[in-house]
């Protein structure tokens, strides 16, 4: 049974989303994300500064058997991006939630995240996903 | 719900991710198939093969009725337990499986062809053996078959099965196999390691597995299965090549034996025409100097034309992507070209086959790749 914090915020393409104190949201994928792709072996996150829209890719991962495009939660401007995954994209497997994260965003509208799926909303949909 | 091994309940108990593989549910790994990998190249793994299609030929014509099926001779089988990698084509020359063929004695070979062309496969050849008069051909469905692979495979076995494999099994050389009672154990497998494959009863699998486990086997899946051959340079029926692809466009041109002249072997007479206009493709292998991950079907531009990626992958050993590619038979060994990965071109250099063998990286021998 795979992970999903309550805290956080979800996507439907299977990314999550923190909102952090200083208004902007961290994201990575999710446990169930990482667990269907199996062993990450490369990561290509967008640089710091990019606009990124609400739902269009802005990244990639890649497992050892197939590509995963990672879509932008939220609309808004890449504030960072977790180089450390370049050298070890292995640590979203280890750890999605917390140093396997991949990009923060500062969103340009805040209202965006009212969108997002919550904890059971999200479990419901992997369920869903299974059958 | 798919086909199921006698080990299916093993896989599931160890909490393996079970996906279908030509309509089989097969483990693709234990956990981590990186990990997996590791363990083939510098310990030993197992896999369980059971899946693939053990077909026992028996009849006084069946040496004869072999040198017409297959592209491969036979006729080169001349100690017992000896083995033969060959293509089984079609009248266009068109690879129609890939199997590894084991003399047993002058009325009995055994084959071993693939698991997703099990229908197929016998129906062409109880088709072309309908001719023949006294070759019968069966099923194996009551064997499994147990892949160990890796530098201490074969010390696991021993240690698992009986020391006194050691004196049979243990004097093997690559290729050849010994039948000791119920168990047939080969020299053989698809990982470019050390190592057995073990055919015994399927109702003697489970507890063979579970005693291999035991003794220090590392259960390993289809993922890994399918990167340590990728690695070790091995075709992949359906990928690699298919009823549309002759052994010449595949790399498989040493498995054709053209001499004698006069064995008339299913599809001869288009691989003859082939070879006299010119093969216009080949396979060869791939290195990814760019970033990204290297995938079947994209596209490959070289110098000397557009060919296309039927197997890529992240080969683990050499912590970098590979593939192999079918490309106009011009391009040169060592040469340059770019893979269209995802809309964004990436460098990569054309190498030869295999690219890790024994644990080893094979690269430095392709040259300035470090």
């Amino acid at each position: 049974m795979s992970k999903t914090p309550k805290e956080l915020k979800y996507t439907k393409s299977h990314e999550w989303v923190r909102p952090e104190k200083d208004g902007t949201v961290t994201v990575g994928i999710t446990d169930h994300a990482q667990e269907s792709m199996g062993d990450l072996v490369y990561v290509e996150l967008p640089q710091k500064g990019a606009k990124v829209a609400a739902g269009k890719e802005c990244g990639v991962v890649e497992s050892v058997k197939a590509a995963s495009d990672i879509y932008a939660p939220v609309s808004g401007e890449i504030v960072a991006a977790n180089g450390a995954l370049a050298d070890a994209p292995e640590t979203a497997n280890k750890d999605p939630y917390g140093a396997g994260w991949m990009f923060s965003i500062k969103p340009a509208n805040q209202g965006e995240l009212n969108a997002l799926l919550d904890a059971a909303a999200y479990e419901a949909l992997v369920a869903s996903e299974k059958h | 719900m798919g086909l199921k091994t006698p080990l299916y309940d093993a896989h599931v108990k160890l909490g393996a991710r079970m996906v279908d593989f030509g309509g089989w549910d097969m483990p693709l790994h234990y956990g981590s198939q990186i990990e997996e990998h590791h363990a083939v190249r510098r310990g030993s793994g197992m896999f369980d093969v059971s899946h693939m299609n053990v077909m026992d030929l028996k009849g006084a014509a069946t040496r004869d009725f072999l040198r017409l099926l297959l592209a491969n001779d036979v006729a080169k089988l001349k100690t017992q337990g000896k083995a033969l990698y060959t293509c089984m084509l079609n009248a266009n020359g068109g690879v129609v499986d890939d199997l590894i063929v084991y003399y047993l004695d002058d009325r009995w070979y055994r084959i071993v062809a693939n698991a997703a062309t099990r229908e197929q496969d016998m129906a062409w050849i109880q088709n072309a053996a309908r001719e023949f008069g006294d070759v019968k051909v069966t099923q194996r469905d009551d064997l499994a078959m147990i892949a160990v692979q890796g530098p201490n495979a074969k010390k696991l076995v021993y240690r698992a099965l009986g020391e006194s494999l050691r004196e049979t099994a243990g004097a093997l050389k690559p290729f050849h196999s010994v039948s000791i009672g119920e168990l047939f154990v080969a020299a053989t497998g698809y990982t470019g390691e050390d190592g057995f494959e073990i055919v015994l009863p399927a109702t003697a699998a489970p507890f063979t597995w579970l005693t291999l486990h035991v003794a220090g086997v590392r259960p390993a899946g289809l993922g890994a299965r399918d990167t340590v051959r990728l690695e070790a340079g091995m075709n992949l029926y359906g990928q690699d090549m298919d009823e549309n692809t002759t052994p010449l466009e595949s790399g498989l041109a040493w498995t054709v034996a053209f001499e004698p002249s006069d064995r008339g072997f299913i599809g001869r007479e288009a691989l003859e025409k082939q070879r006299a206009a010119g093969v216009p493709r080949k396979l060869v292998g791939l290195v990814l100097e760019g970033k990204g991950v290297l995938r079947n079907h994209q596209k490959v531009f070289c110098a000397a034309g557009e060919g296309e990626i039927t197997s890529g992958s992240f080969a683990p050993t050499l912590e970098r992507s590979i593939a192999l590619a079918r490309v106009p038979v011009a391009v040169e060994m060592g040469s340059r070209c770019d893979v269209d990965l995802r809309g964004r071109r990436e460098p990569a250099r054309v190498v030869q086959t295999p690219f890790v063998r024994n644990g080893k990286s094979c690269l430095a021998r392709a040259g300035d790749i470090e």
